[in-house]
C-alpha cells in the first residue's frame, strides 16, 4: 500500500450536524437529533474509503454534510485544500462538478419523466457549454463506459432493471469526472447475482478514471471486498478506523467485534461453529444518546468509566485508530 | 432432530396473475416436502417466486388477479388448495404460522400487542379472555421481550423494529403451530439485531419442535439455521439438497454462480468478485426451455430446448439441469 505516500484529497475534521426538534407554535427548539456527532477523517487520492454502520448511525447524513447537501451544523470538509463549510455559494457550485454522488435507490433517483440522455447529460449542460452534438457524444460515451447500449437515450428510466437503473445514476455522477464519488449504499437494493456486477463496475470506473470513494454501506462483506480501510461509525461517533485488511483481522472495539460476528457467513459448517456475541437490546435513540461511550449501554465488556467519560481517539498501531477505554 | 414423516407435502403448485400487461407465471409447478421439526430454506432474488409459494399454500394471494391452477398441498390429510375459506380459517394463525417481513406494516398500529397475541387463541384454541392473557405474556417472555406483562397494553408503536418482529413470532407460535412460514423475517433488520432473532428461533426450534419453511434472499442466513434447502429461480425449484450438501456441493449452475458472487468476510480477499451475466427473465410465458440457460456459463444446445425437470441425483441432492458439473471439471 503507497496510501501515506498520496495526497489527501478530502479531510473531515470534528463534522457535527444535529437536526432540531421543534415543538408549538413558535417552533421551539425542544432537544436535537445528534445524527452526526464530531467525525473526523482523511480520504487519500484514490482511495476507497468504507463507511459502515447500522441503520440511524448518522452514515448517509454525513455523506450528505460532506458535499455540502445539507449545512453542517459545525466542523470543517476540506475538500483538496478549500473548507467547503466557509466558501460561498456560488464558489461551492464551481467545486460540485468535482464530487459526486451515487444514490442507494435507482428507482427514486431518477426522475421518471426525464429520458436517460437527459438525465445523463443533465450535469453537462449545468456546468459545461458543449454544443448539442457533443454532449450527446458525451452521453453515448458515458453510457457505453458504465455497460449500457448507447442507443437507449431516448428511453426511460422505467424500461429499465434495477442493475440497470443504477448504472444510469453512475453514469450521470460520471458525466463531469469527478474525482471523488460518495456512494451511498450503491447496491442495498439490488438482487444478490446483480450486485457484484455494479461492483465489479465501480472498480473499474475508479482503475479507469483514477475516482476516490466514500462508499456508504452496511455490507460488511462488500466494504471488505472493496475498501482500502473502513470506518465503522455507531451512532453518530466512528468508534474504529483500520485498513480493510486489519479491522476485518483484528477487530478492536467491541462494537465491531460484534458486528463481525453477527455477519451470517454462507458456509454450514463454519456458522455452526462460530461463536458469536450477542448484543442485547437496540441502538439508543440520537436524541438522548447515552453520556460518555454511546456504545455503552450494550457494551458486553463495559466499566464504570465508559458511562462517565466519552473515549478519546487512539492510534493503537500504525493505521488503526479506535475510540475505546478498554482496548 | 427432523424425522422422516412429512407434515407438509407440497406438489406440482402453480399460481399466476392476471395483469394488465398479461399472465405473469410467478410460480411454475414447485413440489418439495417439509418433514417433521425440518428446517426447510427457501432461497432465491426477487421474483423468484418464493414468496408466492407460501401465500399459495395458505391462499394470502388476492384472488383474483392471482389464480392456482394446479397443484395440491397436503397438510393433516387435506388438501390446503381446496379448502373453502371458512375451513382455510382454522388453519391459518392455528396449525400454521406466518411471520411476514416487513414487522412495520404486519401489526394493527390501533390494537394493542396484547389484543394481536390473544387473538389467534381465543379464535384457535377457544381460551378465555384471562388465559389468553396470561399466555400472551409467557409467549413475549419467550421471544426474549423484558417485563412481558406489562408490555402487553403497549400499541405497535412502542416497540422497535427488532421487538415487532419478536412480537409477530410470539403472535405465530400462539397456537403452537406445526409448521411455521417465516417470509424473509430479518431482512428489514440490522444484523446486529437479525443475530437475535436467528438465536431465538434457533432455541424455540429446539424446545418446541415445530417445522419452519424460511424464506430468504440471504444464503448466509440460511446456511447457519436450515437442515435443508431448495434455491429458486423464476417460479421453478432448480436444486434442492441437504444444507452441507448444498454449500460443499452446489450443482445447479445459478447456485454455483450464487455462492461465488458472494464476498467473503475471512480468508483471502478475492481480486474481483466473480458474477453472474444478464437479468432474471421476465415471467410473462412459462419458458420452455432451461430459464436459466441464457445466463448460464455452462448452457448446452438441449438446455435452449427443454426445460429440466428436477431429479434426484444422490443422496438427496436435486437438481433440475442437464449440465453435469463433473463431466468438464473447469469451473
Amino acid at each position: 500500500m503507497t496510501l501515506k505516500e498520496r495526497n489527501v484529497l478530502l479531510e473531515v475534521k470534528e463534522l457535527v450536524k444535529h437536526f432540531p426538534i421543534t415543538r408549538g407554535v413558535f417552533r421551539r427548539e425542544v432537544g436535537s437529533v445528534k445524527a452526526v456527532d464530531g467525525i473526523s477523517f482523511d480520504i487519500h487520492d484514490r482511495e476507497t474509503l468504507g463507511l459502515v454502520g447500522e441503520s440511524g448511525c448518522g452514515k448517509s447524513t454525513a455523506g450528505r454534510v460532506i458535499l455540502q447537501l445539507l449545512p453542517a451544523t459545525s466542523g470543517n470538509v476540506i475538500f483538496k485544500g478549500r473548507d467547503l463549510t466557509s466558501i460561498t455559494k456560488e464558489e461551492l457550485r464551481k467545486q460540485r462538478p468535482q464530487m459526486q454522488m451515487i444514490f442507494q435507490d435507482p428507482q427514486d433517483s431518477l426522475n421518471p419523466r426525464m429520458t436517460v440522455g437527459s438525465i445523463v447529460g443533465e450535469p453537462l449542460m449545468e456546468h459545461q457549454s458543449l454544443k448539442t452534438k457533443e454532449r450527446h457524444e458525451r452521453v453515448e460515451q458515458l453510457l457505453n463506459s458504465v455497460g449500457l447500449n448507447p442507443k437507449f437515450t431516448n428511453r426511460y428510466p422505467h424500461e429499465f432493471s434495477g442493475g440497470q437503473r443504477q448504472r444510469i445514476g453512475i453514469a450521470r455522477a460520471l458525466a463531469l469526472s469527478p474525482d471523488l464519488i460518495i456512494c451511498d449504499e450503491p447496491i442495498a437494493a439490488l438482487d444478490v447475482s446483480i450486485q457484484a456486477q455494479v461492483i465489479n463496475l465501480l472498480e473499474d470506473l475508479q482503475e479507469e478514471y483514477g475516482l476516490t470513494y466514500l462508499f456508504i454501506s452496511h455490507d460488511l462483506s462488500m466494504i471488505r471486498h472493496i475498501a482500502d480501510r473502513v470506518a465503522v461509525m455507531y451512532l453518530g461517533r466512528i468508534v474504529e478506523l483500520a485498513s480493510s485488511q486489519s479491522l476485518y483481522k483484528t477487530p478492536l472495539h467491541p462494537y465491531t467485534q460484534a458486528l463481525l460476528s453477527a455477519v451470517p457467513i454462507h458456509d454450514p459448517k463454519q456458522e455452526r461453529k462460530r461463536n458469536r456475541t450477542i448484543l442485547e437490546g437496540d441502538v439508543p435513540s440520537p436524541s438522548n444518546p447515552p453520556s460518555g461511550c454511546h456504545f455503552s449501554t450494550r457494551c458486553p465488556k463495559a466499566e464504570a468509566k465508559c458511562f462517565k467519560e466519552p473515549p478519546g481517539w487512539r492510534e493503537v498501531s500504525k493505521g488503526h485508530q479506535v475510540a475505546c477505554h478498554i482496548v | 432432530m427432523p424425522s422422516q414423516t412429512p407434515v407438509l407435502q407440497v406438489e406440482n403448485i402453480a399460481t399466476r396473475f392476471h395483469t394488465q400487461d398479461g399472465l405473469v407465471h410467478a410460480v411454475n409447478g414447485v413440489s418439495f416436502e417439509l418433514k417433521k421439526g425440518e428446517l426447510l430454506g427457501v432461497v432465491g432474488e426477487s421474483g423468484s417466486g418464493k414468496s408466492v409459494t407460501m401465500m399459495t399454500l395458505l391462499k394470502l394471494l388476492p384472488m383474483p388477479p392471482a389464480e392456482i391452477y394446479a397443484g395440491t398441498a397436503k397438510f393433516e390429510g387435506q388438501d390446503l388448495i381446496q379448502l373453502n375459506l371458512d375451513q382455510l380459517r382454522k388453519v391459518r394463525g392455528g396449525k400454521i404460522g406466518f411471520i411476514f417481513q416487513d414487522p412495520m406494516t404486519s401489526l394493527n398500529p390501533v390494537l394493542t400487542i396484547g389484543y394481536q397475541l390473544a387473538e389467534p387463541m381465543r379464535e384457535h384454541l377457544g381460551m378465555s379472555r384471562r388465559e389468553a392473557r396470561q399466555r400472551s405474556a409467557e409467549l413475549l417472555d419467550l421471544v426474549g421481550i423484558p417485563l412481558a406483562e406489562s408490555r402487553l397494553n403497549d400499541y405497535p408503536h412502542q416497540f422497535s423494529g427488532g421487538m415487532r418482529q419478536r412480537v409477530m413470532i410470539a403472535i405465530a407460535l400462539a397456537c403452537d403451530p406445526q409448521v411455521l412460514i417465516a417470509d424473509e423475517p430479518t431482512t428489514a433488520l440490522d444484523v446486529t439485531i437479525q443475530a437475535q432473532i436467528l438465536d431465538i428461533i434457533k432455541r424455540l426450534r429446539e424446545e418446541l419442535g415445530m417445522a419452519i419453511i424460511w424464506i430468504t434472499h440471504d444464503l448466509g442466513v440460511i446456511a447457519g439455521i436450515a437442515d435443508r434447502v431448495a434455491v429458486m429461480y423464476s417460479g421453478f425449484i432448480v436444486e434442492e439438497a441437504p444444507v452441507d450438501e448444498l454449500y460443499g456441493n452446489p450443482k445447479h449452475p445459478y447456485t454455483r454462480g450464487l455462492l461465488k458472487t458472494l464476498p467473503n468476510l475471512k480468508g483471502k480477499r478475492a481480486k474481483r468478485l466473480e458474477s453472474i451475466s444478464g437479468q432474471p427473465p421476465s415471467l410473462n410465458n412459462i419458458p420452455a426451455s432451461c430459464p436459466f440457460a441464457p445466463r448460464c456459463p455452462h448452457a448446452l444446445a438441449r438446455c435452449l430446448q427443454e426445460n429440466p425437470a428436477l431429479v434426484n441425483r444422490k443422496n438427496n441432492h436435486k437438481v433440475a439441469c442437464w449440465w453435469e458439473p463433473d463431466s468438464g471439471k473447469n469451473t
